[in-house]
């Protein structure tokens, strides 16, 4: 295990809000310990948006419930130092009938580490310091409760206000989200507002309490094209207003080009590359990295066909032993079986890490053909 | 709203048309002579002809539906029984209590076994407590409700003596002659019939209890919750119970209407005079105005407890707006 990395990002002066180390996620299921997680690192500084981009079961969502223990019936392990932390882990899920996750490693918000959180700690900050918004407007709402009724719960769990004062504040909040007639709206029920209606109230949810890190599950991935980009729009213009840090999780690394200023690329619970967005796009350095960037569409460039990566993202119930990209990737050598890649700093920029066995050069040689081949270089200039 | 009830009840008077022609239809298509059996045993040819004639059973029978029709809505009378000449209005009036105390108190109690062990079991699942709530709810749904009233009458009522066997008291002052009556009397043989008929619905609803909070404890309503740093008791109560309930309002209803129509096996074990019981000796006295008018009140009954969960279920699920 390499020590916890420091956050990328060019020696800005202040100090991380949220500063994730070794992170590890597994589940027990019926056939054997899924490790969802498996030693995730990176940082987020007030302020900042960090983009979390991989496929479908790649972490990305686990990696953010884990730090907010949302997941299912969390248990707490205190490791051994002296072995890995894998087995320990295995072995608390296999002789533990009352929990079905467990984490380990650090989540350190502010300094103090989430994961050692007592839940009334937990139950404080979620939603008052760390907010959460998620993929699918139509279903994250409650049904039966009024919008007005539902935001006003987030402010009276968190603040001493009146239940009047809450509904002035879901108000304002519905105002600020572009909800129009909100006087009115604050009282209609959640099936009487659009899709992205819907995600602008819950956006609006996560930001009443006026928390210093937004977490965003996919948000834009069940909206339609337009609205994504509004929805989009409006996060950025609230973050910039309220200074609020932004973990943007998402699928599409088309999303996160334009928003977020670092850019972690997960595969198969662990950490690919992790880089300045201008970094990434003008020099990424891992071949899954290489893969994404192909199969990006694009209106501004002319290509035969969008690229696709081979083959099927490995099991996380037995992954491939080795580097876990190996079996879809068409750069593998010997090592790459024997060996699990940590990332490691990029030579010439320190703020660019990557787990990938390839020599720095070839990497960088690969890495000028991928990004001319698809004018990535032409749409930077 | 209004226009919803109007046209609710309109399709109520065709619903209840149907239902009692059916009965009509159906009993003059038994192989048997109501007017022998009220004649008597000894009776000539000439008596049950003459009785026939009394109880308009020469008549063609959509001229005694068309009587029967006229009777109801204009004097609002079911006529008078073939059997003891009471009128049937008397006797269903007699028995409505009776089935009802027998239903109300029933539901009451098996919402009572069936809340706290389908809510506990779904927030617990494969915990001691949710294996032996299977358990139960298998005995239950399986258990043959007479096997069970039987059972309890031999056990509890005349091995231990804990209750009375069977019989029925009234609630308030006690008929002249009769040996009890009064509310503990009356709630002491009841307790038998309650236990009896609320085991079937206490676990089919302990079920269904458990599979809605199971799944709407994966909603992602219910993770927002969480994320919004609400409490479990909260999230239990406020997000999982106020979603997870609303189909078993429906059911509770709905069964319940049909259960005021008689139940017949409960009222049959533990010898209450309910309209089960009416109904059954209705049928085996070939009694038709009797039978007419248990049909006529459970038919209303379901009717109007339709309506009424209609009603409640656009008061409670903002989704439904009758219109």
């Amino acid at each position: 295990m390499s020590g916890p990395v420091d956050a990328p990002g060019g020696g800005a002066p202040s100090e991380p809000l949220l500063d994730v180390r070794d992170l590890r996620t597994y589940f027990k299921t019926d056939d054997g310990t899924v490790k969802a997680v498996d030693g995730v690192s990176f940082a987020v500084r007030p302020g900042q948006t960090l983009g979390v981009v991989g496929e479908s079961g790649s972490g990305k969502s686990v990696t953010m419930m884990s730090i907010l223990s949302l997941n299912p019936k969390p248990g707490r392990l205190s490791l051994d130092a002296d072995t890995q932390p894998g087995p320990q882990m295995e072995a608390f899920l296999r002789g533990s009938k009352k929990h079905t996750s467990v984490s380990t490693g650090q989540a350190l918000f502010r300094g103090e580490n989430l994961l050692q959180a007592s839940q009334r700690r937990l139950r404080a900050l979620r939603g008052s310091e760390i907010s959460m918004i998620f993929q699918d407007p139509m279903t994250s709402l409650n049904p039966v409760l009024s919008i007005g009724n539902q935001l006003a719960e987030a402010v009276i769990l968190h603040r001493d206000v009146t239940r009047r004062e809450a509904r002035e504040l879901a108000i304002a909040g519905l105002q600020e989200v572009g909800i129009p007639r909100a006087e009115q709206r604050v009282d209609d029920y959640p099936h009487q507002f659009s899709g992205g209606m819907r995600q602008r109230v819950m956006i609006a949810m996560a930001l009443i309490n006026d928390p210093a890190l937004l977490i965003a599950d996919e948000p834009t991935t069940a909206l339609d094209v337009t609205t994504q980009a509004q929805i989009l729009d409006l996060i950025r213009e609230l973050q910039a207003e309220h200074g609020t840090a932004v973990i943007l999780i998402t699928h599409d690394l088309g999303v996160v080009a334009e928003t977020a200023d670092e850019i972690v690329v997960m595969y198969a619970a662990r950490i690919a590359e992790h880089a300045p967005v201008y970094s990434l796009f003008e020099q990424p350095l891992h071949p899954y990295t290489w893969g994404l960037l192909g199969s990006l569409p694009r209106l501004d460039v002319e290509l035969e066909r969008l690229t696709q990566i081979r083959g099927q993202p490995p099991s996380l119930l037995r992954p491939p032993a080795g580097c876990r990209f190996r079996p879809r990737c068409g750069y593998a050598f010997d090592r790459c079986r024997r060996e699990l890649p940590e990332a490691t700093r990029a030579g010439f920029d320190p703020d660019h890490l990557d787990a990938c066995f390839l020599a720095e050069d070839r990497k960088l040689e690969e890495s000028v053909r991928v990004v001319a081949e698809l004018g990535l270089d032409e749409a930077a200039a | 709203m209004l226009n919803y009830l109007i046209r609710r009840l309109l399709w109520a008077g065709v619903l209840f048309v149907g239902v009692t022609l059916i009965t009509y239809v159906l009993f003059f298509l038994l192989p048997a002579d109501p007017a022998r059996l009220a004649a008597g045993k000894s009776a000539t040819a000439e008596d049950v002809a003459r009785v026939s004639h009394q109880l308009g059973l020469d008549r063609p029978v959509h001229e005694q539906y068309a009587l029967f029709l006229k009777r109801l809505v204009v004097d609002h009378s079911l006529g008078r029984s073939y059997a003891n000449r009471r009128t049937v209005n008397e006797m269903v009036g007699q028995a409505i209590p009776v089935t009802a105390a027998l239903v109300l108190g029933g539901a009451i109690l098996w919402m009572l076994i069936a809340l706290p062990i389908g809510i506990l079991s779904a927030l617990r699942p494969r915990s001691l407590l949710d294996r032996g709530a299977m358990i139960f709810i298998l005995i239950g749904i399986s258990a043959p409700v007479v096997w069970i009233g039987l059972l309890l009458q031999y056990f509890v009522g005349f091995k231990w003596g804990l209750t009375p066997n069977a019989g029925y008291c009234d609630v308030f002052d006690p008929p002249a002659g009769s040996t009890c009556g009064g509310p503990s009397d009356w709630a002491s043989h009841m307790i038998l019939p309650w236990l009896t008929f609320a085991i079937l619905f206490a676990a089919s609803y302990a079920r269904m209890i458990r599979a809605n909070v199971l799944d709407t404890l994966g909603e992602d309503y219910v993770r927002t919750a969480r994320a919004k740093g609400a409490p479990e008791n909260v999230v239990i109560r406020r997000h999982v119970l106020r979603n997870a309930l609303l189909p078993v309002v429906t059911m509770l209803g709905l069964d319940i209407g049909v259960a005021l129509g008689g139940a017949i096996f409960t009222e049959a074990i533990f010898n209450l005079p309910g309209l089960g019981r009416l109904a059954l000796n209705s049928v085996l006295n070939l009694d038709l105005p009797t039978m007419q008018g248990v049909v006529v009140f459970a038919t209303l009954a379901i009717i109007l407890l339709n309506l009424v969960v209609d009603v409640v279920y656009a008061y409670i699920d903002p989704r439904i707006r009758l219109a």
